[in-house]
This record gives structure tokens, sequence and C-alpha cells, in this order.
């Protein structure tokens, strides 16, 4: 079922919640909807489950527009964060409510039902809990509940809200896991609610990067990493440096050393800053473009070692990652100093430019490059 | 116990008598009809008015909620007046009553009335905070399931309060058969037609007798008990439930 957006505006009192947002969603597509808390992701996923209404705008499936269609007509699945299991019933009574409820001349018989349930479960791979009660059950199982029970009704949509966040991080791991085959076994068009960036690129096809109210980005996994849209976006999406710098024609320099040429053609030039992921800077020779740094501390955590560094020029902090077996780490040592090199990076002009301008004008990307290492 | 003890001082015969009096056993039976009209229809009152108020966004439900915390702030003797003033002999509801042939003050109706006003506030007030802390994404969760509104009422929202219900009905039965004041000022005090067993407790106390007075309100002593037990049986059973919707 394709999912058409189209130009949603939500206010709560003063607050806008939604602002002109537009989407469209493909029919049998994972994706999710990622942003910080307040972004908005949870109301335009309620909006178009039809448990909320927008100030102005449509929601259409498959082509209809579900103005006029209530909530109990949508034939969605909807997946609560707290997952909102009906206490006082079975796990198997609970995944059997959306046939039992159906009216009398379209509702199976007893036993089709509760074969149907005892499917499901069987699905969710909870075949021998149908007879214990929600509060006897661990999160991750309720959690696998709600969605059999969404899942009951065979749902045009599956919309779930923040649906691991309440669970801690192993049970997290698995479900996401499950839920990607469960989408693969069933095909249906499903939109998640997220925070968790790890857990959107892990999960989705596609992922929407909401902030405050607009979408800033909707890509696929890969590209929303490798192409951020927004400084916004780059700075969500991963742990982010950031160098200020100036760019002349296609120059950029680094308190007046040039430290790389970018390849775009026309750009606007002046104050820029340069954006870099703590593990795409490289240890490297004097000679070559690199910026002198001195390291402050290094600190091993898991499988990456994290080094504080700070510019030499002007005594910028910066993060740097290494992978603990990478042959630079030895050069990593506390008060030496050496050179980096910029592997990857993205350019936006500088913060400080934009917010002298009384334009709104969002910081696009100038310059996105990738050094390819030299081969020893 | 002093109660009981008074009650039986003058031996069990007197007990008896002064039970199966015709004056007392009206007066049993008029309570009883007063709070068998008083908590189904408080019962009614409460659940709707629980329901669209932890459920729904509207206007004036700031208003609704104090009108539903006005009979415990308002003295059950005022409460009884403003009946007495509106439906009373030179009442202002007096000619609609008059062509209809309807006698509300000293009468039956009058009673009923005034105990389910006294009473109103007992099971909305136990039902909203707990409807309020559960939120509404169980319901939300079934009509995405297709029920309708009614399903998901009864299949949902009632289960998830039972508890707190039935603790409500409890006290708001053990408050309409105790009911005095409001109950005084609109009964007339008839004997054998409006008196209901507090009333009649007074009036036995104020003629001296009191070994009746105290026999028929050993009666109430022992609703009180069988209250107070069944509250600690519920609260024994369903404690955390029901302590989430004390707190607020």
């Amino acid at each position: 079922m394709e999912i058409l957006v189209n130009n949603i505006n939500k206010h709560f009192g003063a607050f806008s919640a939604l602002k002109n947002v537009d989407l469209t969603i493909r029919s049998g597509e994972l994706i999710a909807l990622l942003g910080p808390s307040g972004s908005g992701k949870t109301t335009l996923l309620r909006i178009i489950a039809g448990l909320d209404y927008a100030d102005t705008g449509t929601v259409s499936f498959g082509g209809v527009d579900m103005a006029g269609t209530p909530l109990r007509e949508r034939q969605i699945g909807f997946v609560f964060q707290h997952y909102a299991l009906f206490k006082h019933m079975t796990v198997r009574e609970n995944v059997s409510f959306g046939l039992s409820v159906l009216p009398r001349g379209k509702r199976p018989q007893k036993w089709l039902i509760a074969d149907r349930a005892d499917e499901l479960l069987e699905l969710v791979q909870l075949a021998d809990l149908g007879d214990r009660y929600p509060h006897q059950l661990s999160g991750g199982q309720r959690q696998r509940v709600a969605l059999a029970r969404a899942l009951a009704i065979e749902p045009k949509v599956l919309l779930l809200d923040e649906p691991f966040g309440a669970l801690d991080a192993k049970v997290r791991k698995e479900l996401r896991q499950w839920l990607r085959e469960l989408h693969l076994q069933t095909g249906v068009t499903t939109i998640f609610v997220t925070h968790d960036q790890e857990e959107a690129l892990e999960l989705a096809d596609r992922v929407v990067i909401m902030e405050k109210g607009t979408i800033a980005q909707v890509d696929t996994v890969d590209r929303v990493y490798e192409h951020p849209a927004s400084p916004f976006v780059f700075d969500f999406m991963g742990s982010t440096n950031i160098i200020p710098a100036s760019l002349h024609g296609r120059e950029l320099y680094l308190d007046g050393k040039l430290v790389a040429t970018l390849s775009g053609s026309i750009l606007p030039g002046g104050a820029v800053d340069i954006y870099v992921r703590p593990g795409d800077l490289r240890a490297t020779g004097e000679h070559s473009e690199g910026v002198e740094v001195m390291v402050k501390s290094v600190q091993r955590t898991g499988p990456l070692v994290r080094a504080s560094v700070t510019l030499a020029s002007n005594d910028q902090p910066l993060i740097v990652e290494l992978p603990h077996l990478h042959h630079d780490v030895p050069r990593f040592r506390e008060g030496s100093r050496l050179y980096l090199r910029l592997m990857q990076y993205s350019v936006f002009p500088s913060a400080d430019r934009l917010a002298s301008r009384d334009s709104v004008e969002k910081p696009t990307l100038i310059g996105r490059e990738r050094v390819r290492e030299a081969l020893p | 116990m002093l109660v009981f003890a008074e009650a039986l001082r003058n031996g069990l015969g007197t007990y008896v008598k002064a039970i199966t009096d015709p004056d007392a056993l009206s007066a049993i039976k008029l309570t009883l009809i007063a709070a068998g009209i008083a908590v189904p229809a408080n019962l009614v009152f409460g659940v709707a008015a629980a329901w669209a108020i932890a459920k729904f966004e509207f206007r004036g439900k700031t208003f609704l909620t104090t009108l539903i915390d006005l009979p415990f702030s308002v003295s059950p003797v005022v409460a009884g007046l403003i009946y007495v003033l509106m439906f009373g002999a030179s009442g202002w509801a007096r000619p609609l009553l008059d062509t209809a042939d309807i006698q509300i003050i000293f009468a039956v109706p009058g009673i009923v009335l005034a105990t389910i006003f006294v009473t109103f506030p007992f099971i909305a007030r136990e039902l909203i905070p707990l409807m309020q802390q559960q939120g509404t994404d169980d319901e939300q969760a079934a009509l995405s399931l297709g029920a309708n509104g009614w399903q998901t009422f009864w299949y949902v929202t009632l289960p998830n309060v039972k508890w707190a219900l039935l603790y409500g009905v409890l006290l708001c039965n053990a408050r309409a058969m105790g009911e005095f004041g409001a109950v005084s000022v609109v009964s007339g005090h008839i004997r054998g037609q409006t008196n209901t067993m507090p009333l009649h407790v007074e009036i036995l106390y104020n003629e001296y007798n009191f070994a009746a007075s105290f026999a028929v309100a050993s009666l109430l002593a022992g609703l009180a008990l069988l209250t107070l037990a069944l509250k600690s049986f519920l609260e024994a059973r369903h404690g955390s439930e029901l302590a989430r919707s004390q707190k607020h």
C-alpha cells in the first residue's frame, strides 16, 4: 500500500509540530522516521495512523484520501511504545481481539479465530505462551505479542512507535533482526519511529530524518550516512568533529594552510565548517595535506581506540577513532605531535556566517570529498 | 461493640421487636430503595463522567470536574435546602410539579434525589485518577484493531478499572444508606412513610427509646463493618491498582 503524505501542518497551541511535510512511502517499504525528541516524528506517525489529525494537508493510502476514514476502518496495525496490551486478557485473547470484534457477519468461527491466533503466535515465536497474561511476560515478549495482535487484522500498513525504546540493548538487537525478517516474510508496508540512528540504519530501507517539524532528508541508509544533506543530518547520524576553515575558489584553507582542493565547479567562498567523523581521520606524514595536532589523551573503548587531540594552530579539540589493531595506533601517544589527514568530510557554510545573515536559509552542502588511500 | 451491647441490653426479644416494628421495617425498606436507585444511577453517571473527563479533551472539562466535586464541598443540609427551594411548597418547579401531580419534597422521590446528589462524587472520584493514569493507549489500540466505541468501552476500558469501580460502588453504597443531613431536610420525618434508617434512629433516640434506637443503629453499624471488611479485602487483593487511583 503506497502512502502519500501531502503538505501536513500540525500545531499544538503555539507550538508548530509539523511544517509542510511531504512524504511518499512506497508499497512494501520498511521506512524509519528518525529524529531527536520533539522533531515531530511521532506526531507524523500518529497522523498517518489516524490517531491524530493534521491542521492542513492530506494522507492517502493507495491513492485514497484517508481524511474521512476513522482509525478503526483504516486497517492499520499500530504498535505502541509501551505495548498497550490488554492486561486482563491472555496472550491468545489479545491476539484474537481484532478478529473477535469484527461485525457478526464478517466474524470468523471461534475455532478459526483460535487457529489464526496460534498461527500468529507461532510467527512471533511465542506458540507456547498463549495462555499467559501480559504481566507474566518479559518486555521483548510483550512487544512481540503486540506485533502479533496488530498483524491479526491483516493490516495494509504497519506502524510502530519507538517499538524497541523500552527494551534493553541486547533484546533490542535481537528484535530488530527478527522484525527485519518478519517484514521480508509479510511484505507489509512498515513505518517505524525511532530516535536511535543505529536502529534506523540497521532496519530500514529508507530513512526520513526529521528536524523541528520538517523533513531534513529522505534517503537510503547509505546515502544518508555518506551524503548528509545538512550539518544537522551529519551531526545526528554520528559523532562529529567541526573544524572552521575558509574556502577560496576550490581551495580549502585551514589556518592559512592549503589542506584540500574541492572538486565542485562554482563554490561560494568564505568561511566554512568542515564536518568530519572521528573515524575518517588518519595519521599522515608532515609533507602531505595534513593538519598538525597534539595528542592529549588516548583511550581504548571496546574495539576502538579513541584519541583526544587539539589542533596545533588554535587548540581546537578533535576526536580521532581508530580500530584497535590499526597500524597507526602506536603513533597516538599522549603528548606526541603528528599530522592528520581528512579522509572523508563534508563542507558547509559556517554557522556564524549563516547566523549573521537574516535569511532562514538552510546551510546546504558545499562539497563532499573522499580521499582514496594511496596503495603502499 | 458498644452499639451492639446497647442494642441487646434489654434482651434479644426487645431487639427483634424493635427491628420488626412496622415503622422500622418501612425505614429499612426506604433506605434500601433509596440506595438501590442512587447507587446504580451514580454508577452510570460516575462511569460516564469519569470516561468523558479522563479519555477526552473538550471545553468545559474543568467545569465538569468542579461540578463533580460540588457535593463534597457543599454541606448536605444545604443541598437538602436547595431541593426544598426548588421543589418545595413555594419552590420554582412547583407549578410544573402540580400540573403533573408529583410530590417530591416530603416523599420518596425527594429522598432518592437527595441521596443521588450527596453520593454523586464517590464513583467518579475513584475512577478519574486511575483512568487518567492509564491513558488512552489501550483504547486506541482497540480502535485500531477495528473495535467500535462500545466494544472498546466494554472489553477494554471497563475491565481496566473494575476493581476501582467496585471500591467506588462500595463507598457510594455505604454513604447512600448512611446519609442523614440532606435526606433529613427533604424527608419530613413521616413515620412509616418517609423515614430512612438514620432518621428512624434519631427519632427513636429523641423519644428516649434507647434500646430500639440502638437496635436499628446496630444494623447500620453492621453495614459499616461489612463495608470495611470488603474494603480491606479489596485493598489487600488489588491494593496496587487502588493505590494508584488514590494518589493524585
